[in-house]
């Protein structure tokens, strides 16, 4: 079947085969491998991606169900050579090792800071119940996502301009 | 280094590696795509023993797609035998291990039947139509049943299911007195049974294989912690010459002892590429990986501690099963073997005997698991030392203090005949017990007891030292381990300048590559982001050891200090020549030589273009800075530290809540704080887990119940606390960095501070023992004197028998 969706700014129309998860589509027909796959029961998050602007587990969606729609991808975030904050974060609170569960771990976290701009550590936490890191303990994981909020605030915004410029460590 | 130049070591550098990991740029095996590639599916037993009577692979052979559909008996005369590189003692029992079963299974998950299809998913749809007629045979599970006279056998051919029997005896070796004699003296004596449950290692990133057979050189990309091993392992057993293949471990995401490992899906795809002629491509599911990667721990462990009364201890006696599984994977046998040497710990025990006796069962191997063998012997010990406090009425940190090693007593030999080259407990324990608020909260937990709060509160404590920096090559010789445990560095120095650092470890996760250049930028005095660290490809870093056994730094980091000493020494004749002074009158700091007295110098990267353009060097000197060294090290690393653990205990629901983790670590001198602190986290994530969440759970069947996420319970960041982390600094002195080895060091400290704390707060209801996991369950169950069922079971959540767990 055909489907066309939005990828990371570009569109691309495809034929699929209807059981094909939106995971496969974005890795082996678009080449979008930023976005893995860590398990085949929906628990790990590895996979995550924004669809519309909400944050999906795309190992748990079929590529047909995103016919027509906009996604968002690891590879989507950083503009203009500039990181998004919430990737600045992980990489300045050292908030990954393996690097493995980090696409999906800050697709989630951008989409909780959507909801919630100022979390506290449980929110944190129980916002990133769905995406498992093996190697973190998450507690640097916790700190980014809160030092991404405090980045993220309009306030901020000026200092993070200086802070990502200044910052390249 | 002058004085102006602050060091790189000590620094906290964010990672090198972060930029492509954080935006997906990412080269993990599973993405790399050859033209013409194939993929291969695998079709594996859902029977734990059975006899193959009979394979039907007729249906798939016609199918859309498919290449190639393949059996045990097809690759029989050539898949050879699975490595096993340990033989820990001459008359070891070790059955042969094919990468595909040819008549029997041994295990519910091993592999059966392979096919190899243009896609992945017509490769799935044709193991649907592959037909295996199976022969149950008796499953054995339970190591003290598969002991027993009577008991049916894994493996027929071998008349028994001992695996080997290791002793090491502190009287025969001449380290220690005889532990009968001390036992039989002794004014208290505790006996103790613990289970070590069997535990999934659950990197985030499942295995996946790739192999080009299309060059010269067979190329096989591998999600691995052991290019190097692999390599010659592959070589050893099909019978390729070493030098017609290459591995490369690309991006591998998370390993903990997981990917130590050479496993039969990467022989499956060598083996299979080889006979297409075509690139084949193999990655796992999360429930292949679940049920057929090698688990960990799986020990029953029976204690025997004699002591005085006063606490000093006098004996102890160890005496393990452990559960190999079905057959011998590449270290099986040498995990608990591992161990040996470490329940003894920090204390100073006159006599010990360890005896294990390795057992086969009809489950999937076990192998290394973070911390592997030495988070078993911790437990044991630091659970034994509360015991020994409760029966005696003391406070369980003076128990220790009453044994421990004291900081002017190092270097120690102990009972085990290892030397302690440096540590100081006192300090850590001391900042330890500050920053937890020991005594505060020993007070809240007896107000808590007396006013009978139906939420108990606990203190738990583990004063650890671990074995790490695998290893003496001598000592793994004396242990009958197949290999050496140096590691191999080289440097290039380029014409521009720039710096290339070739290790033989082989990070999956570690930060090798900003911890290297921070180590490379001090030794040569260049710049960090000069500095590029090659690994993890047979081609370009051709000599190595891998990474495992927190190693990497105390072994493969030294080999880089001794490659620039040597980059150092051919650049000062150079720059003599240059400076046109001797060798004697030069100082080297900040990547300059000067001439003492004088203000004449060269700089390192001046001397680098001098050698490439070589019109005017000594005579008898080659054009080239380059080198290379081999470093085995004279001893083990000990890390040490004291963890102490709160927990609050729901005696009414069982369930347990971390309160507080206090941690103070002492791994020796630090080259990068942030990336040490991030060990110990995912270190106490791990340890943690084993006390309260995991276990692999098998039905009688002998299939693995706990095969998902779902039902294998890996924490999540809701299921885990903040940890206070702190460290004291006691440099080892047994290498030029004074470093000492972190990667295992927050699991094998956690597990005990955890169930020491669960046990402390319902002590005074009569519990002295809740096995693991501590869940609610089991935790009320001790409370209330109810036996919770100990043969597992419990932990499964529903998916682990969805159809097609296993495919």
């Amino acid at each position: 079947m055909r489907v066309t969706m939005v990828v990371d700014g570009v569109s691309y129309t495809d034929e699929v085969e209807p059981r094909t998860l939106l995971v496969q589509h974005l890795r082996e027909k678009l080449g979008k491998t930023g976005t893995v796959v860590g398990c085949d029961t929906g628990n790990c998050g590895a996979c995550t991606v924004h669809v519309d602007g909400h944050s999906v587990k795309s190992c748990s969606m079929l590529a047909a169900q995103a016919d027509g729609c906009e996604i968002t991808t690891i590879e989507g975030l950083a503009r203009d050579g500039k990181l998004h904050p919430v990737q600045q974060a992980f990489h300045d609170n050292h908030a990954l090792q393996c690097g493995f569960c980090t696409p999906g771990m800050i697709m989630q976290a951008i989409d909780l800071l959507a909801d919630d701009p100022d979390p506290d550590e449980r929110t944190v936490r129980h916002g990133l119940e769905g995406n498992l890191c093996r190697c973190t303990g998450y507690q640097n994981i916790v700190r980014a996502v809160q030092d991404a909020a405090h980045r993220l605030k309009p306030a901020a915004e000026a200092d993070r301009e200086r802070e990502t410029v200044a910052g390249g460590e | 280094m002058t004085a102006t130049v602050e060091p790189e070591v000590g620094k906290s550098r964010r990672r090198k590696e972060d930029a492509r990991l954080i935006t997906g740029r990412t080269r993990w095996t599973d993405n790399i795509a050859l033209p013409g590639m194939l993929h291969m599916a695998i079709l594996r037993s859902p029977a734990a023993h059975a006899r193959i009577a009979a394979i039907d692979t007729s249906a798939a052979k016609g199918m859309s797609g498919v290449l190639a559909v393949v059996t045990g008996a097809d690759l029989a005369e050539e898949q050879g035998s699975l490595p096993c590189a340990w033989a820990i003692t001459p008359d070891m029992k070790n059955p042969p291990h094919p990468a595909l079963a040819v008549d029997t299974v041994h295990y519910a998950g091993e592999a059966v039947a392979v096919v190899v299809a243009r896609s992945s998913a017509e490769a799935q749809d044709a193991l649907e139509a592959i037909d295996v007629d199976y022969d149950d045979l008796p499953v054995v599970l339970d190591m003290e049943a598969a002991i027993a006279d009577d008991a049916p056998l894994v493996h027929e051919s071998l008349g028994t299911n001992k695996n080997a029997l290791w002793v090491f005896d502190s009287a025969e070796a001449g380290t220690g007195g005889s532990v009968d004699e001390a036992i039989a003296a002794g004014e208290v004596v505790i006996e103790r049974k613990y289970r070590q449950q069997r535990l999934i290692p659950a990197f985030m990133e499942p295995r996946s294989v790739l192999c080009d057979p299309t060059g010269e050189q067979f190329t096989l990309w591998s999600a691995t912690q052991i290019p190097h091993i692999l390599r010659l392992m592959l070589a050893l057993t099909l019978g390729v010459p070493e030098h017609k293949i290459r591995v490369i471990a690309p991006d591998v995401g998370g390993g903990f002892g997981g990917k130590l490992q050479v496993t039969p899906e990467e022989l499956l795809v060598f083996l299979l590429a080889r006979r297409l002629g075509k690139p084949v491509k193999y990655t796992e599911t999360r429930s292949e990986a679940m049920a057929t990667a090698h688990h960990g721990r799986d020990q029953i462990q029976r204690l025997t501690l004699s002591a005085r009364r006063d606490g000093t201890i006098t004996g102890l006696k160890v005496d393990l099963l452990a559960d190999m599984g079905a057959y011998l994977s590449l270290v099986t046998p040498g995990i608990p073997i591992l161990g040996a040497f470490m329940y003894n710990a920090i204390y100073k025990i006159p006599a010990y005997r360890f005896s294990c006796t390795n057992v086969f069962t009809n489950k999937v191997m076990t192998d290394a698991y973070r911390g592997a063998g030495r988070p078993e012997a911790t437990f044991a010990i630091e659970r034994l030392m509360d015991e020994l406090a409760a029966e005696l009425e003391l406070d369980p940190m003076e128990v220790r203090e009453r044994n421990w090693i004291r900081h002017e007593e190092f270097p120690f030999t102990t009972v085990c005949g290892l030397t302690y080259d440096s540590g100081n407990y006192e300090a850590a324990t001391d900042k330890a017990k500050e920053l937890f608020d020991y005594d505060g909260l020993r007070r809240e937990q007896l107000e808590r007891r007396e006013r009978g709060d139906a939420v108990q509160l606990g203190v738990g404590i583990s004063t650890f030292t671990e074995m790490c920096g695998l290893a003496p090559s001598r000592v793994l010789g004396s242990l009958s381990y197949g290999a050496g445990g140096w590691e191999h560095a080289a440097i290039r120095m380029l014409p521009s300048g720039k710096v290339e650092v070739v290790t033989g470890s082989s990070p999956h996760g570690q930060g090798h590559e900003t911890a290297w250049s921070q180590i490379v930028a001090d030794q040569l005095g260049v710049p960090f982001e000069d500095v590029e660290v090659l690994h993890g490809d047979t081609q370009s870093s051709h000599k190595g050891m891998d990474t495992y056994g927190s190693r990497s730094l105390t072994v493969g980091a030294i080999a880089v200090v001794k490659a620039a000493d040597k980059v150092i020494a051919k650049a000062r004749r150079i720059a003599a020549h240059m400076l046109e002074c001797g060798e004697d009158d030069l100082d080297f700091a900040g990547g300059r030589f000067t001439v003492r007295g004088t203000d004449k110098g060269a700089g390192i990267g001046d001397i680098a273009l001098a050698v490439f353009a070589a019109h005017d060097l000594p005579d008898g000197v080659e054009p080239s800075l380059d080198s290379e060294a081999t470093f085995d090290p004279e001893n083990f690393s000990f890390p040490h530290g004291t963890h102490l653990c709160a927990t609050e205990v729901d005696t009414e629901t069982g369930r347990v809540t971390i309160r507080k983790y206090v941690c103070v670590d002492d791994v020796g001198k630090v080259v990068n704080p942030l990336i040490v602190e991030g060990q110990v986290h995912g270190g106490l994530a791990q340890g943690i887990a084993q006390a309260l969440f995991e276990e692999a759970v098998h039905d009688e069947n002998g299939t693995l119940t706990t095969g998902t996420f779902a039902d294998y319970l890996l924490p999540s960041a809701a299921d885990l606390p903040s940890f206070v982390t702190d460290r004291t600094e006691t440099p080892s002195t047994t290498n030029p960095l004074g470093v000492k080895g972190v990667g295992e060091a927050g699991t094998i400290a956690s597990t005990p501070a955890v169930v020491n704390a669960i046990v402390d707060a319902v002590r005074h209801l009569g519990v002295d023992d809740i096995e693991m996991p501590c869940t609610p369950f089991r935790v009320w169950s001790a409370i209330h004197g109810r036996t919770a069922d100990t043969s597992g079971g419990q932990a499964g959540g529903g998916l682990g028998s969805i159809q097609g767990g296993l495919q």
